[in-house]
């Protein structure tokens, strides 16, 4: 009976059970990983985008597809603000970042060039730090 | 709808010496059909006028002169002419049915491990200059069996039922060999009134995930278990759907634009339809 009302109300097939069967089988075929591996793939690339804007952790999709003979990584990863998670955007500039160039290239400077006098402006490594905490 | 790509072309793998196509037919998983394939395409092509040798490359379960009928005529076999104890000339046991068939038995009281690669790769290069085609019928698994098929030939048919399994596999297959084969997919046992119950994968199912030029589709029939009974292969019955089926898959192997015939569900009897709306077998 049960059965009977499944059919009537079109519950899909074992086809289906078995296409989804397949899909997941090949894609840790093909990435030939564990799949908690790539559960740590996913949040690792989470808190790499996470340093430039505000991602929405808990509707994060990362999907596999193949493409003719390549396995593709799609991810979907809602962006909720592109402000700075830690606050260092949105308008209110830092003193500091407004009188110093880019953080990055400021960074840069500092690793390459700080012993030597051609960053006039913020000499001092205090003053030089990209990230203020807050 | 299923896609259907224009068959590879033939100029691309024969040389200027005018040789003959070496392909081999392939699978992974075992008892989806390979050597039943393996002599309706060498059946279907020979009746065109091509000339086939096909080889039973399954080295201790030999099982090609079986399905077609040819087991009381096989006086010398691969590995006879692999060593040297006969010319090929001797091995060869022609066809009954058809004039320009041809078959190399494989060896039933050796094993895989003993075909040497290069030789086998050697032998299959000679007969190409003297065949249309020459099909090569690769035993299960992925091991030396299936690299010393696949030694010689230029071209690959996989072969897959519509299964998880069968599909993982020749999925791991077509991964094995590369694009250099330019494998092409025949399914196999599809039975189309599942596949409308959603209880089958389908052709689309399936190649959507193998993305692979499609040969043709054959149904899971009765009259496959039959002929097979008999040592007949059912590519001989061009009238019946499956004959022709294989008609059409030889049609595109060598070259011709011709539709892949899809199988159709066969209608249900009243009694049929009623007893599957009240409970019918569930799986």
């Amino acid at each position: 009976m049960i059965e009977f009302l499944r059919r009537l109300f079109g519950q899909p097939g074992s086809s289906a059970t078995a296409k989804e069967r397949l899909r997941l089988v090949l894609m840790t075929d093909h990435l030939e990983l564990a799949p908690e591996m790539v559960e740590k793939m996913k949040l690792d690339l989470v808190d790499v985008i996470s340093r430039f804007v505000e991602v929405d952790r808990e509707r994060i999709d990362v999907t596999f597809e193949r493409q003719d003979r390549t396995l593709a990584m799609l991810a979907n990863i809602p962006i909720l603000s592109v402000n700075r998670p830690n606050g260092n955007g949105n308008g209110k500039v830092e003193p500091e970042a407004a009188a110093a160039p880019a953080a990055a290239p400021r960074k840069r400077r500092r690793k390459k060039k700080a012993p030597a006098a051609t960053a006039p402006p913020l000499a001092g490594p205090p003053a030089a730090a990209p990230v203020p905490a807050q | 709808m299923h896609h259907v790509e224009p068959a590879l072309e033939l100029e691309e793998s024969a040389t200027a010496a005018k040789l003959g196509r070496a392909i081999v037919i392939t699978s992974g998983k075992g008892g989806v059909g390979k050597t039943t394939t393996t002599a309706n395409l060498g059946t279907a092509l020979a009746r065109r006028g091509a000339r086939v040798v096909m080889i039973d490359a399954d080295v201790g379960l030999r099982n090609l002169d079986i399905v077609l009928g040819l087991e009381n005529r096989v006086t010398h076999h691969l590995l006879d002419v692999l060593e040297e104890r006969v010319t090929v000339d001797d091995a060869l046991v022609p066809d009954k049915h058809t004039e320009t068939l041809f078959l190399l038995a494989a060896a039933q009281s050796r094993e895989k491990d003993d075909v040497e690669t290069a030789k086998m790769q050697a032998l299959v290069t000679s007969l190409r200059e003297r065949f249309d085609y020459v099909l090569v019928d690769s035993p299960a698994g992925i091991e030396l069996g299936f690299r010393n098929a696949v030694a010689g030939a230029d071209e690959a048919i996989v072969i897959c039922t519509p299964e998880v399994a069968a599909v993982r596999d020749v999925d791991r297959v077509v991964g094995l060999l590369g694009n250099r084969f330019k494998p092409q997919l025949i399914i196999n046992r599809l039975r189309p009134q599942l596949v409308k119950k959603g209880k089958m994968l389908s052709v689309d199912d399936v190649n959507a995930i193998l993305r692979l030029p499609l040969l043709g589709v054959i149904a899971d029939e009765p009259e496959i278990i039959v002929t097979t009974n008999r040592g007949e292969p059912l590519a001989l019955r061009a009238q019946t759907a499956t004959g022709a089926a294989y008609g059409a898959i030889a049609a595109r192997v060598a070259g011709e634009d011709v539709a892949v015939p899809m199988p159709a569900a066969a209608k249900a009897s009243l009694a049929e339809r009623i007893g599957s709306i009240f409970g019918g077998t569930r799986r």
